[in-house]
């Protein structure tokens, strides 16, 4: 009895000591940028290395005030805005190239060459064609992100199993169930690793899109922090996209861990 | 051993099909069928057996609609069932050779996939779906996701898939050429008892020539390109000996 008890207790601890140790591995990097930094802070003057204790406040400062958080949530619907629209005609272009080669054939060299195209010429293009400020920033989100989802959405139906599809027309589903049952599950995977993909490059591109013409919006604040050679608001507004961006990569990623429950899991990493 | 007789109408007639692939006018035609005549009475279960390459999987696509025949007509229950295809709803089902089991699904919903292109209501598709699996000895594997189950389970939920819809033909690719004999031989057991209990017509595409006379009531061998070189029917009264005569007939035909 007390033999199982005493196993159980070291399984216990075991776990514990398992999980300090993946807490740790993943916490560690961050508690070395933070502890480099404010070492620096020590020695050098405050608009070049801030202490990250000013940092902090100020932080606390925006999610407090109602007017600087409200900055913050209009550039993280720009950034949504910006990805859902490039993400729904993405995976319209992506489907009506997979159905047609002749509009596969018409649309891909378009698309590449809008990937070379950099996200400061939309922002000269976007403020040159159009007058409204959002929908400015709209254009240059989608025009920025479009290209890569388009091409992620395309590798996916094309990545689909032949083998799979042919199982499921043999039930001749109606286009509306073959898209429920086989399209939209098959290609999940790809498209959650697109929108993270996409989440990175879209909250890099929404800031020189506010840089230019915004009256508000985390660019618009870090402009200002600029003028006042503020670096410790310059951080603490970048620190705001920052938290966003790990606020959502960690919900696709819980979306990812129940959504693909199904995979096998090898014990063997390659 | 007796003639082939079909009094009623076929299930299945084709009508000198032929199948070609490769560009129009083009020098690389292939021709994988060649005029193929061909009639499955209801009820029977045909064996087409033959070699690799043979053309056995292009009429099995035929008959199911994934294919078009270049020319001549391919009629199932007196329909065109690439050109009517929706209208096979229900109608046809299909066994592949590998499980093909969508990997999200539990074997349940995927018994129950055929079910709901048929919009069969979720209580009545669960109750059916779990009847084929138990049927088919997979009680309390229902939620198991296919990497969870063996070989031969997935298969057994493939054929429960199958059945599930009760479709009356039934279109079988080497379902069991994946499997160890052992399992392959219950399965093979399970399968017939399975189609006879359900009066199915059954096509049962293999290249075993043992396995096409214990799933067939019929066997045509096929020579490159599908063509018949050899058809036989016979049933449960036909004797041992003449199982072997049989045998060793299609041995030298798929030998010549």
């Amino acid at each position: 009895m007390s033999e199982t008890a005493t196993r159980a207790g070291s399984s216990a601890a075991a776990t514990l000591l398992a999980g300090i140790k993946r807490l740790g591995s993943s916490v560690l990097p961050f508690v070395v940028v933070i502890a480099i930094w404010q070492f620096a802070s020590l020695f050098f003057p405050r608009f070049l290395f801030p202490s990250l204790i000013d940092v902090f406040w100020r932080c606390l400062e925006i999610f407090s005030s109602g007017t600087m958080f409200a900055d913050v949530l209009s550039t993280i619907l720009r950034i949504l805005a910006g990805l859902a629209g490039a993400f729904i005609i993405g995976g319209l272009l992506a489907l009506s190239m997979v159905r047609s080669r002749a509009v596969d054939n018409f649309l891909s060299p378009i698309l590449t060459l809008f990937q070379g195209i950099p996200a400061l010429s939309w922002v000269v293009f976007a403020i040159i064609w159009f007058h409204g400020v959002e929908f400015r920033i709209f254009f240059i989100m989608v025009m920025t992100t479009l290209p890569a989802f388009t091409f992620q959405v395309l590798g996916a139906l094309r990545a689909m199993s032949r083998d799979l599809m042919e199982m499921v027309f043999s039930f001749r589903p109606t286009r509306l169930k073959l898209f429920r049952v086989m399209i939209a599950p098959a290609i999940l995977p790809d498209i959650l690793t697109a929108w993270k993909v996409n989440l990175g490059n879209a909250s890099r591109v929404v800031v020189v899109a506010e840089l230019v013409g915004a009256t508000g919006g985390v660019g618009y604040q870090l402009l200002q922090q600029q003028q006042l050679f503020d670096m410790a608001g310059a951080l603490a507004w970048t620190l705001q996209l920052v938290f966003f961006v790990l606020i959502v990569q960690g919900a696709l990623t819980l979306i990812e861990n129940t959504a693909f429950r199904y995979r096998a899991v090898s014990e063997r990493a390659i | 051993m007796r003639d082939t007789v079909t009094p009623v109408e076929p299930a299945i007639h084709l009508d000198h099909v032929s199948k070609e692939f490769g560009k129009p006018g083009s020098e690389a035609i292939y021709r994988a069928v060649d005029g193929l005549n061909l009639e499955v009475r209801p009820g029977q279960m045909l064996a087409l057996l033959g070699k690799t390459g043979c053309g056995k999987s292009t009429i099995f696509n035929m008959i199911a609609g994934l294919t078009e025949p270049t020319s001549g007509t391919v009629r199932v229950s007196g329909r065109d069932p690439f050109a009517d295809f929706d209208s096979f709803r229900g109608g046809i089902a299909i066994v592949f050779q590998n499980d093909r089991l969508l990997p999200w699904r539990t074997a349940i919903q995927n018994v129950e996939l055929g079910l709901e292109m048929l919009d069969v209501p979720p209580a009545k598709r669960r109750e059916a779906a779990q009847l084929w699996l138990t049927k088919l000895g997979l009680g309390g594997h229902e939620n198991d996701y296919p990497h969870a189950l063996s070989g031969g389970m997935r298969q057994r939920v493939s054929i429960a898939r199958a059945f599930a819809t009760n479709a009356n033909i039934l279109l079988c690719d080497e379902p069991f050429s994946a499997l160890d004999e052992s399992t392959a031989g219950r399965l093979r057991a399970e399968f017939v008892r399975l189609v006879k209990e359900n009066g199915k017509t059954a096509v049962f595409i293999t290249h075993s020539i043992s396995e096409a006379l214990e799933i067939g009531d019929r066997i045509v061998v096929l020579k490159r390109p599908a063509m018949i070189a050899y058809d036989v029917s016979f049933d449960g009264g036909t004797g041992q000996e003449e199982r072997e005569l049989i045998r060793s007939r299609i041995g030298e035909v798929l030998a010549a």
